[in-house]
């Protein structure tokens, strides 16, 4: 299979930040005007954007991902149902574009968990325990171990995370899904051989 | 006798190239890819870097709706398009249509429109069908027991390379909708009552099969509206099963079978609806007759009430406070005090004849609030056609609205048909995401009706009392 170009994950270790607002929407993660883009170069910029700078386009200070301590934070932490509504895959590259490698939620909605698996942003569901305390305790320094498919936290038990056994195959080895469909050609001629128009 | 299967499970086995293993997805092979400027310009990059060609351009069909004009001079006239960025993924979409082969129905099309009317209108949705796009509405298509989904980009490209997608199989969900809708309550009603019950994230995972009377005597266009909107409970996709209403509906439409192929196409479908006795993983029931028009008061499809009801108070929940603060609303006050100063009607949810018409005969002979801005966009350039030829065109005139080409428009900030900072918004539309109409915009979710009896109150109307 060729590789997507996507590094290899095998673990993530960072700090966290913390948005606990519930059913962050995909409108907030990409406002729809930087979707007139032909590339998925530089939306790092557009990420939450409405939320992030003010009418003049100046930074809000209050804003957490302006705040010094979420410099360099690779893993997100957000309230429930992340990345509900569009299915703009601009979303999770403007999360990648910006540094992001983990998104930890209890509940991370369909097409975005899919369209992050495919552009290397691990989508990590956890308890309702486990997220109260990420939330309770921003800037934690946090393990992901894709390979255990467990959640490190010091000082609390470590909690496993579901994930598809194939995408995780995928990620850790840097490999394409579309590689694994192109393999499949003689079965989709087959099938396209007796379906019915 | 093998177990009865839902109508979903029968699609979804029809299509699997590959089953499911334990370690990996099923290949399901798609019968029908529907493609549009924003979603897929990556997804073409992505075919010259490997080399790839597209597998199945006859299963390919590609419009422009999302980040398009809907100013007859600039759709027509040769005016510019206002938005560079927006001009430059139009010219890219055809540069990429023409290379790799595929069918356009470019900005002058007469059959261009939003994808998910479109398709319908053509006849090219059906029964059975797989169908993708790389939008969430997709669910849209469901409506004529299709199984339908929005992708991302990665996966648009995986199926013009391939017709196939890797999947892992859904669950199933039935919305039984017990009972009839009364006069005045309409399918947009009813799916905004169904998102406020089951949530916005209740359907996760799952695929909704909406059933009962209610559905059963609705005709597609309010088919269409229910489907369209699953995804805002998180369903990727929502199915009904099809009957003599969907065939009725497919046999005037210039792409479906014909002849021959058209009965053997109606006996495959007559096959699909779910077996009696078919399980599903979950159910909710909805009294359809004890609903009235619905309205979001908040930042989400979910938080909805009835018109003439009030603003909840769940002061202390945090989503709720938010909501208040960006909404500019009072928790407990009526929901008829919101003030209105856009009213848009349009959108892959509400922009069908039957909608135009609707809002029509709310607006015939009336006018438009001094102050309220109000917009009515046809959702195809056949809708458009259709609309003018009945004279409905010349009723938004007359009340004092706009009259414009078909396009996603006003439903999303992205094409120059914007909601401004801090007024309100009632749409037809089907997000009220904060900013998604434009920024710092507020928008409030509703019928045409409603839309088109708040326009002539300038504040959030039941129509009910204009139709009376």
């Amino acid at each position: 299979m060729k590789t997507t170009g996507l590094n290899p994950i095998v673990s993530i270790r960072s700090r966290t930040v913390v948005m606990p607002s519930t059913n962050i929407d995909t409108d907030q993660l990409v406002p729809a005007r930087f979707l007139t883009t032909t590339t998925k170069e530089g939306l790092g910029k557009a990420l939450f954007a409405d939320w992030r700078y003010d009418a003049d386009g100046n930074p809000k200070p209050d804003f957490i991902l302006n705040r010094p301590e979420a410099a360099g934070c690779r893993v997100l932490v957000a309230g429930r149902n992340v990345g509900c509504g569009s299915s703009r895959e601009h979303a999770p590259w403007a999360l990648v574009d910006y540094g992001f490698q983990a998104v930890i939620s209890t509940e991370i909605a369909d097409i975005f968990r899919n369209n992050s698996l495919k552009n290397g942003l691990l989508p990590v569901v956890v308890d309702e325990a486990t997220h109260a305390w990420l939330l309770a305790n921003p800037g934690t320094e946090v393990e992901i171990n894709l390979a255990s498919s467990m959640l490190h936290v010091p000082g609390r038990a470590p909690v496993s995370f579901p994930i598809d056994p194939f995408a995780r195959y995928c990620l850790m080895n840097g490999v394409d899904e579309l590689g694994f469909l192109l393999s499949s050609d003689e079965a989709i001629k087959a099938y396209e051989a007796k379906r019915v128009a | 006798m093998s177990a009865p299967k839902t109508m979903f499970e029968k699609v979804w086995s029809a299509h699997e190239v590959v089953p499911e293993t334990a370690d990996t997805p099923a290949v399901i092979f798609i019968d029908l890819h529907l493609t549009h400027e924003v979603t897929s310009p990556q997804a073409f990059s992505l075919l010259r870097e490997r080399g790839l060609r597209l597998r199945r351009p006859d299963l390919t069909l590609a419009t422009m709706d999302h980040a398009t004009p809907t100013r007859t001079e600039q759709v027509f006239g040769g005016a510019p398009i206002t938005i560079d960025s927006a001009a430059k993924q139009i010219r890219q979409l055809e540069v990429n249509c023409a290379e790799f082969g595929v069918e356009l129905l470019g900005l002058q099309d007469a059959r261009r429109g939003i994808v998910h009317i479109i398709g319908p209108e053509l006849g090219v949705t059906q029964p059975g069908k797989t169908i993708v796009c790389g939008d969430s509405h997709t669910s849209t298509h469901g409506a004529f027991g299709a199984l339908a989904f929005g992708i991302g980009t990665t996966e648009v490209g995986h199926v013009l390379a391939t017709q196939c997608l890797l999947q892992k199989k859904p669950k199933t969900f039935a919305v039984e909708v017990d009972g009839r809708l009364s006069a005045g309550v309409t399918p947009k009603d009813l799916i905004l009552a169904i998102i406020g019950k089951v949530g916005v994230s209740g359907g996760t995972g799952h695929v909704f099969e909406y059933r009962g009377e209610a559905i059963r005597a609705m005709s597609m266009d309010e088919r269409m509206t229910v489907c369209n909107m699953s995804i805002e409970a998180g369903a990727r996709a929502g199915m009904i099963a099809p009957d003599d209403t969907t065939y009725a509906y497919l046999a005037d439409t210039p792409r479906a079978p014909k002849g021959s192929a058209w009965e053997s196409a109606l006996a495959r479908w007559r096959s699909l609806p779910s077996d009696t006795g078919a399980q599903f993983d979950k159910a909710v029931h909805i009294d359809a007759a004890a609903l009235e028009p619905m309205v979001t008061y908040g930042t989400n499809p979910g938080m909805v009430v009835a018109v003439s009801g009030h603003v909840p108070d769940r002061k202390g929940d945090p989503v709720f406070d938010a909501a208040m603060k960006y909404m500019g609303l009072n928790p407990g006050e009526p929901i008829g005090n919101a003030p209105v100063n856009v009213v848009f009607v349009g959108s892959c949810t509400n922009g069908r004849l039957s909608d135009l018409r609707a809002a029509a005969r709310v607006l015939r002979g009336q006018k438009v609030a001094s102050g309220v801005h109000m917009l009515v966009v046809p959702g195809s350039q056949e809708v458009k056609r259709l609309a003018e030829a009945e004279g409905l065109h010349e009723v938004f005139r007359a009340a004092g609205a706009e009259w414009r080409e078909s396009g996603c428009s006003m439903c999303l900030g992205m094409n120059g048909d914007t909601v401004g900072k801090g007024q309100y918004s009632v749409s037809t539309s089907n997000r009220n995401f904060e900013g998604r109409q434009g920024v710092g915009a507020r928008t409030l979710l509703a019928s045409p009706e409603t839309a088109a009896a708040s326009a002539i109150r300038g504040r959030v109307t039941d129509p009910r009392e204009l139709l009376s």
